[in-house]
């Protein structure tokens, strides 16, 4: 069970801050296992980052995180740095909500893919280029030998959001942490960013676990649905049951929040003043 | 009269690496009245924060003019920003860019407050809760908030200066589909009230349908279609807009990818 290649995570507790802290999150339990998208929704700030950047090892300096994720039977948390960087980006790699985060403002997107592929693979340079040009079209970025030599300020946000995915992927992890890894993306390339992602899982067995508020984007690829609140996993059951079926009052909200079916023909805007809360995050339609 | 903001075939083009120039936005014309809402809608790089840049003055424009109140927009310098060009805001689609990381978000807000010419319209405290933050939060930095707190902030921030125009680039993106009604009503509300003009980016057409009065769509560097927002989501006349809507994803429950 827990040798499987996917991600074990087991009553974690994350505490921020000096002397006593905040904490963020209150014993997470989460298995996200190989083959399938897990899904992780929740209020904005109830602790989706917090959960993939504890699996990362990348959480802020007074943070104190208890608890054990395990990964091939080893428990992540009672890795050292050294130890943790070995898997890092290349077994475990993670789609920062921030695209910039992953990425050096002053490399190119050319040096920085390469770079870090061929330092956990031992690739030439050339292997190296060919493996970031195959990513970067499955990504759909545009012309992707022109991208390997553009800065990432040369990119518009969605590019960069796309360059972010190639360069996770770039190792061939086995699990995939995306936190919100579709939110620039219009919906024709969001599309094709999912077909990619449900391949990936289908052929080559990557457990993702799939940060997103866009209900759309859950619907349409998570297998199973976690719902988090002020840092406690307060909903989580399969997608058809999570999101027909909500058990949570903050999942139901979210659900309500939708348009009724209809809602494709009605006028949906605002008035100043009036209730709002009919805008969809995304909706069925046409 | 002129409109509050006026771009007549504007042209802006981008060095490439070996390959000469790109043209991101070509002969786009685009118009915006105080108290309206216009929403910018197309696909990821066709030119919209290209669009929003020239209008602050962040790209030089190859051709055609932007006008604020009838004066042509002019490129910022090394110089301090004047003031005309305090009365233009953006929420610039990454927060991160927008928010200065060794001030609190609470002094960056006074910072704004600071500039608006109607010094009795907002406290910290208000727009933290309208943004739906806690007023203590004016004591935290930028790095010890969620994704999307520091969204919420760098709107917070914008409206503070009560600016004429206020742009918001994908300001909602990173927000669930009930605090994006409430942020979008908000920013909605507020720019009205003071007879701001709203230029709304959004690669969602859900999204901008509900904010907007008119939307412009865009692909490809140029204005493919624009009109009434609920004419254009009901009634899409470019096939371009026909695709945008198809690829929606549906929140059935049943797994579907778009588009198959
Ligand atoms: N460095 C930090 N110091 C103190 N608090 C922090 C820090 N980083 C995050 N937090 C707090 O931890 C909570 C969880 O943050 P997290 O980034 O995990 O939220 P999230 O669920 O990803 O939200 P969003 O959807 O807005 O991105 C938030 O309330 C945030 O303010
Ligand atoms: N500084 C730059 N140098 C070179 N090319 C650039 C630069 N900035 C943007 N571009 C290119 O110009 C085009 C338009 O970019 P822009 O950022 O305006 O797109 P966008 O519509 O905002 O897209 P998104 O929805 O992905 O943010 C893109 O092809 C982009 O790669
Ligand atoms: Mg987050
Ligand atoms: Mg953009």
């Amino acid at each position: 069970m827990t040798g499987d290649g996917g991600l074990h995570i087991r009553s974690l507790r994350v505490v921020i801050g000096r002397d006593a802290g905040t904490t963020i999150l209150h014993g997470i339990d989460l298995d996200v296992p190989r083959g399938q998208v897990t899904g992780l929704a929740g209020e904005s700030g109830s602790g989706k980052t917090i959960t993939g950047m504890s699996v990362m090892g990348l959480l802020p300096t007074t943070a104190r995180a208890s608890g054990q994720i395990l990964f091939e039977g080893t428990d992540l948390l009672t890795l050292s740095a050294r130890q943790l960087n070995a898997y890092r980006g290349a077994r475990i790699a993670m789609v920062f909500q921030d695209p910039t985060a992953s990425l050096h403002p002053m490399l190119s997107i050319g040096g920085q893919l390469t770079d870090h592929y061929r330092s956990h693979t031992g690739a030439s340079k050339r292997e190296a280029k060919d493996r970031a040009v195959e990513m970067l079209t499955k990504v759909q970025v545009p012309e992707p030998e022109i991208a390997l030599h553009k800065y990432p300020h040369q990119f518009s946000g969605g590019q960069l959001q796309r360059v972010a995915i190639a360069g996770a992927l770039m190792c061939g992890p086995s699990v995939l942490i995306a936190d919100e890894p579709t939110t620039a993306l219009d919906v024709t390339v969001q599309a094709e960013l999912l077909r990619l992602l449900r391949g990936l899982c289908d052929d080559l067995g990557l457990a993702v676990l799939l940060i997103t508020h866009d209900l759309g984007v859950m619907s349409s690829l998570a297998d199973r649905i976690a719902v988090m609140k002020d840092g406690r996993i307060v909903e989580l059951g399969d997608r058809y049951q999570v999101i027909t079926a909500p058990q949570d009052p903050y999942t139901r909200s979210l659900i309500d929040a939708l348009p009724a079916a209809d809602g494709a023909s009605a006028g949906g805007r605002c008035a100043d003043g009036a209730d709002a809360a009919r805008l969809p995050g995304s909706e069925g339609s046409v | 009269m002129n409109a509050l903001l006026e771009l007549n075939d504007v042209h802006v083009s981008y060095r490439q690496p070996g390959r000469g120039r790109l043209s991101a936005v070509q002969g786009v014309s685009l118009s915006l009245d105080g108290g309206r809402v216009l929403g910018l809608v197309g696909e990821s790089g066709c030119g919209k924060s290209t669009i929003a840049k020239a209008v602050c003055g962040l790209v030089p424009v190859d051709a055609g003019t932007i006008t604020f109140r009838g004066e042509p927009i002019r490129r910022l310098g090394l110089r301090r920003r004047d003031p005309h060009a305090m009365r233009i805001q953006m929420v610039f689609q990454n927060p991160y860019a927008s928010l200065n990381p060794r001030r609190t978000v609470g002094r960056q807000i006074e910072d704004g407050l600071r500039v608006n010419p109607d010094q009795s319209a907002w406290t910290v405290a208000d727009l933290l809760t309208g943004v739906e933050l806690e007023p203590s939060w004016a004591a935290r930095y930028p790095h010890q908030l969620s994704g999307g707190q520091r969204q919420r902030i760098a709107i917070a921030r914008a409206l503070a200066a009560g600016p004429d125009v206020l742009i918001g680039d994908e300001p909602i993106a990173s927000l669930d589909a009930s605090l994006q009604a409430t942020i979008a009503q908000l920013m909605r509300r507020l720019a009205l009230a003071s007879g701001a003009g709203l230029l709304f980016i959004s690669h969602d057409l859900s999204v901008v349908r509900v904010v907007a009065d008119d939307v412009a769509v865009m692909s490809a560097g140029r204005i493919v279609e624009a009109g009434p927002v609920d004419r254009v989501w009901a009634q899409p006349q470019a096939e371009y807009t026909r695709r945008l809507l198809a690829a929606i994803p549906a929140v059935d429950g049943l797994g579907r990818l778009p588009g198959s």
